[in-house]
Formats: structure tokens, sequence, C-alpha cells
């Protein structure tokens, strides 16, 4: 498959992704809608990192640059909420 | 079969790396670098909205219905659209292809300017209906839980001003871009511009789409 090819069927895929999160806002309530927003915006995420920032193609170095940035944001936020909601 | 070497790997080396391999991996690491800086700036904004949107779920959930979600979709639908044109705009350079390059760096450009102007509209309907808590400007919520709401439109106009910043400092990288494409006089050098340029354009994209979902998305 071309990467021209490869990035059209990637942007199809964001906006399917945009579309069900949306969809999931209008017809889904409480956590089913929290988590189905959460896999949306993580998958969206993944693919524009992976195939438009090019981290497929790119050397370890740059990807545990990658992949650290969202663990130490995940562990940031996770750390923080468990301070707060076992007070 | 002949394989051809993309644009962005041929050229001159400067006198401070071994070889044309060590160059474009310095240039990008360096890129990832900053944009982990970038990324401690705004994970500090997430993880303190998300606690407060934990705390204060139900009041939380009201405000992010005042905001305007088809806007906010549009929006975000045109900055994937340019994360696709910037990316085409990556693979033309590398192929030589100075006049396809040109165009998608300008449709990146316009996409871009276009996200400018609906947020700008965003602001001032929420302006209009006294939902701006900046600058002394009258707040006047008209639901339960004002105070509350008045944090989440903190939040909301502290991310989408920190994004929009953001996004013109792109807007200008890539017209600094577009005319050195445009004269095309040291072509392997501009396609390393274009690349790293991308990268911060596509990041932009990642903090967008973070954005949208904490702000317009969690309505329950």
């Amino acid at each position: 498959m071309t990467d021209y090819r490869l990035y059209l069927l990637t942007w199809l895929a964001l906006l399917a992704l945009l579309a069900c999160a949306v969809a999931a806002t209008h017809w889904l309530a409480g956590w089913l809608a929290w988590t189905t927003v959460a896999l949306c915006a993580l998958a969206m995420a993944s693919l524009v990192i992976i195939l438009f920032m090019g981290l497929r193609h790119a050397n370890a170095l740059l990807r545990v640059f990658g992949v650290g940035g969202v663990l130490w944001l995940g562990f940031l936020v996770v750390l923080t909420l468990a301070d707060y909601l076992t007070r | 079969m002949p394989t051809t070497q993309p644009l962005n790997e041929a050229g001159q080396v400067a006198e401070q790396f071994n070889d044309i391999d060590q160059q474009v991996q310095s240039n990008l690491f360096g890129m990832w670098l900053f944009l982990s800086t970038e990324l401690l700036l705004f994970g500090g904004v997430f993880a303190g909205f998300i606690v407060f949107r934990v705390i204060h779920g139900e009041a939380f959930a009201a405000a992010a219905g005042h905001l305007d979600l088809m806007l906010g979709s549009l929006n975000t639908a045109l900055l994937l659209t340019s994360g696709l044109t910037m990316a085409l705009a990556e693979q033309l350079v590398n192929n030589t292809r100075r006049r396809a390059t040109l165009v998608m760096l300008l449709a990146t450009i316009a996409l871009g300017a276009i996200f400018i102007g609906i947020k700008g509209y965003e602001w001032y309907h929420e302006y209009e209906h006294h939902l701006m808590p900046v600058l002394g400007l009258p707040f006047e919520y008209p639901g339960e839980h004002p105070q509350q709401a008045e944090l989440f439109f903190n939040f909301y106009f502290t991310l989408t001003g920190l994004h929009g910043f953001h996004m013109l400092v792109g807007l200008g990288l890539l017209s600094v871009i577009a005319i050195l494409t445009w004269r095309w006089r040291d072509p392997p050098r501009i396609a390393r511009q274009v690349q790293i340029s991308g990268l911060y354009w596509a990041f932009v994209d990642v903090l967008w789409i973070v954005v949208f979902s904490l702000l317009y998305l969690l309505r329950s």
C-alpha cells in the first residue's frame, strides 16, 4: 500500500472515530458515554501519533519518547485522581 | 528494483554531524524533545481539569452543554483534515514534487485559518452570552452551580486559548515554510523543514483531540 493511500484511509478512520464519539455523547449516558469518548479519543490520538507523526518508521529512541510521553501523562492523571478519590 | 532516496536524506551534511542519517535523526529527536515539554505544559491543565470534572461532575456536565458541539465537531474535522494535508505535503516534498507540496501546505494553512475563525466566532458567542469569566468581564450563568460553571469556563478559555496560540505559531511556521517551498532554493533542507513542521502540526492535532473530548464531549 502506498503512503498516500494509507494516509487517506487513516483520515477516513479519524473522521469515523470522531462521528462515533459525537454519537456516543448524544445517545449514551454515564460511564458508557465516558468510556466510548475516551476510547475514541485514545484511538484518534494514537492514529495521528503513529501515522501522521511517523512513529511507525521512527527509531527506538523516538518510540521511547512517544510512548513515554503518553505513559507519564497517564501517571500524572491517575495518581492525581487517586489522591482526590481516596480522601 | 532501484530505490530512490527521499529528498530529506539528500544534500550536504552539516559539519557537526557524521552523516545525513545522524543529522535527520537529530532533527527529529530535537523536535520530539520540544514536544515533550509542550506535553508537560498541557498535561498539568488536563490533569487539573479531569480532577475537577470528577469532583463537580453534575455542574461541569451542565456547563459543557452550553458549548456549541456542532461547531466543535466541525473544527475537529477541519483539524484532522489539515493533519492529512500536512502528512501528504511531507510525502510529496520527499518525492521532489514542489508544486503539489506547495498546494498541500497552503491547504493546511487555509484549514488552520478557518479553524481559528470558527474558534473566534465561538468565543464571541460566549462573550455575548456573558460566559467569558476573563479580564473582569461579567459572568452570568443561567443554570445551577454558577461558581463551578465559572471554573469550567476558566478551564475552557485556558485550554482553547493555549491551543489557539499554538495554532497561530504553527500557521506562522507553515507560512514561512510555504514561502521557502515556493522559492525552492535548497530542496533537501526544505524537505527536512517540512518534516519537522509536520511533527509540530500533528502534535497540535493530538492536543485538540484531547481538548475537544474533555470539554465538548463529556456532557453526562
